[in-house]
């Protein structure tokens, strides 16, 4: 279990993270969420007692971190790819940090293998690619066997088959009563593996729970309509609580009615459908709607016209 | 083989537990800083050129002194004086190999998974401070008694005054070498500590240790007499020689200064290492 309490980080006048409290359960796979600069990473250092919050505690299995007698068995995590010396083997880092804690070369060739790292763990780490720096830092999280994983941004630079590995082993761990912390900046693999989700902006806490309220909670879901009569089936439809829009002729998006009703609705009229179908709002959607005033660094010509050669 | 190696015995309470006997002690911080420091060919190729430049400056210098090129016998208080000649070379590249043991962590970022491992981070610091010396202090000895042994025997074929490992004061020279080597090396690590960058490091331990005693000189006599014996590499120098000269510091005033500045870098280090941001 982590838990975060009124942290803050100030770096000179930013305030990098303000105020967050919230509680990462064991079991099942937590979502960290949040715009680039949102301050995710430096949450997840101050986790690990790399940063010292400027305000506010974390605790890891109910103790602040370095009051662990085991660490590596506490909390494994992957904060960059590439924590190594260039001119180091993989073999020797591994050893070397598994060596602090009492853990045996038998584990470290054991993580070697799980994360597929054997023919080139002996080589100098400085040839890896950003995928295999990516393996070698999950392999350091998985060291000690530890009660809480947590991954910053552990797809980053995997291949497709890397990304599915990543997606079992997270699943796995939850399943084995583990406490799971991943952060991305990509809904759509949140989307895919993690159950509860945190989201944050600027710094502060916007949302945290499970990630199925998280999109129920967002603008909804609505009905595809494909109708050659739109335009009768629209004043059909149209009433209390129900709105219609269309984005193209004979297509109706339909808020506040089910798909069943609508179906029975038309079939009473006669009226012919081409399509009906439920559109949940993405996890995607939810998400740029959460943080649409929250994002740091927006993309938009304006701005850039107006900084641009100031370099805030 | 992804599945069964992850834990046999899972609650979520006490899956994998403080499974036996693997806990942070300070042996095994050492043992991992042992490990860091012999998996990098960068160190081991540091410390043989250190040892060479100890053997080797000091044959050289056994050889030409008082020939009538390079050095006169007079620029040397007494033989083993000559055969130590390369020590002042030699404490440039071991303070670098110093700096590059602390420095070098952060510039890769490797101290970021030193911390994950070692959280309380000072064992980090002592680790790296007993590995160090105590390698350090063992190779260095070894090529002082080498160059010391080698530099006689050239002395005596040339028909020049030489000394014996017996003779007084001689055999402290040679671990006052390897402690001066030693001590310049952790110097190096230190500032490499509070300064967490490699190139600034060695610029600075460089000056303090090799230009500054020639910028000192240049001052008024007054103040060269009154700062001088007090520079690392002059208090240094002073229990290293066999006959203390002028007005160096005794051995033992010259060495509870040498080390004095070592304990205020390491302290300060310390300090550091505890309050910032990794």
């Amino acid at each position: 279990m982590i838990e975060v309490d009124n942290l803050s980080k100030r770096y000179g006048d930013k305030l990098a993270v303000d105020a967050l409290s919230f509680t990462v359960r064991s079991g099942v796979v937590t979502g960290f969420l949040g715009p680039n600069g949102a301050g995710k990473s430096t949450t997840m250092r101050m986790i690990m007692g790399l940063d010292r919050p400027s305000s506010g505690t974390t605790r890891i299995n109910s103790r602040p971190y370095e009051q662990h007698k085991a660490p590596l068995q506490e909390i494994g995590a992957l904060l960059e790819a590439k924590a190594i010396h260039p001119g180091r083997s993989a073999y020797h880092h591994l050893v070397a940090l598994a060596a602090s804690n009492g853990i045996g070369k038998r584990r470290v060739l054991e993580v070697i293998d799980m994360v597929g790292l054997t023919e080139v763990a002996r080589k100098r780490a400085g040839g890896f690619s950003l995928g295999m720096g990516q393996r070698l830092g999950i392999a350091s999280a998985l060291l000690g066997d530890p009660q809480v994983v947590m991954l910053d941004e552990p797809v980053n630079g995997l291949d497709p088959e890397g990304v599915l590995w990543i997606r079992n082993l997270l699943k796995d761990l939850a399943d084995r009563g583990r406490t799971v912390f991943v952060s991305s900046h990509l809904m759509s693999e949140m989307a895919l593996i993690a159950e509860d989700l945190i989201v944050i902006g600027r710094g502060r806490l916007l949302s945290a729970g499970p990630l199925a309220d998280f999109v129920a909670q967002s603008s909804g879901r609505s009905v595809r309509v494909r109708s050659p009569q739109a335009a009768h089936l629209r004043d059909l439809l149209v009433g209390d609580g129900v709105s219609v829009t269309s984005s193209e002729p004979g297509v109706l998006d339909v808020q506040g009615l089910d798909a069943a009703e609508i179906g029975e609705r038309a079939a009473a009229s006669g009226l012919v459908l081409h399509e009906l179908s439920l559109q949940e709002a993405s996890l995607e959607e939810a998400f740029m709607e959460l943080t649409r005033d929250a994002v740091e660094y927006h993309a938009t010509t304006a701005e850039f016209a107006t900084t641009g050669g100031t370099n805030r | 083989m992804s599945t069964t190696a992850l834990a046999p015995h899972d609650t979520p309470e006490t899956a994998g537990r403080h499974a036996a006997g693997q806990r942070v002690t300070f042996p095994r911080v050492v043992h991992m800083e042992w490990i860091k420091l012999r998996s990098l060919r960068s160190t081991i190729y540091t410390l043989a050129i250190t040892v060479a430049l100890v053997v080797g400056f000091g044959l050289l210098l056994s050889s030409v002194v008082g020939s009538g090129e390079g050095p006169g016998q007079d620029d040397f208080g007494d033989p083993t004086s000559i055969s130590l000649g390369g020590v002042t070379l030699a404490a440039l590249a071991i303070s670098v190999l110093g700096v590059l043991m602390s420095a070098g962590e952060y510039a890769t970022g490797t101290i970021r998974a030193t911390l994950s491992a070692v959280p309380a981070r000072l064992p980090v610091l002592w680790g790296k401070v007993v590995v160090f010396a105590a390698v350090s202090f063992v190779l260095m000895f070894i090529a002082a008694l080498g160059a010391f042994l080698a530099g006689q025997s050239v002395l005596s074929s040339r028909d020049m005054a030489t000394a014996a490992l017996s003779d007084p004061g001689v055999f402290r020279a040679l671990v006052g070498a390897a402690v001066y080597l030693t001590g310049a090396g952790l110097i190096g690590l230190a500032v490499g500590a509070l300064l967490r960058n490699t190139a600034g490091a060695i610029t600075l331990v460089v000056g303090a240790l090799f230009v500054v005693p020639g910028l000192i000189q240049l001052l008024p006599s007054s103040w060269n007499d009154a700062i001088g014996p007090y520079l690392p590499s002059n208090a240094g120098n002073s229990f290293m020689a066999v006959q203390t000269t002028g007005d160096a510091l005794s051995p033992g005033a010259g060495l509870a200064v040498f080390a004095g500045y070592i304990v205020v870098l390491l302290a300060g280090a310390a300090v550091l290492l505890k309050r910032r941001d990794a």
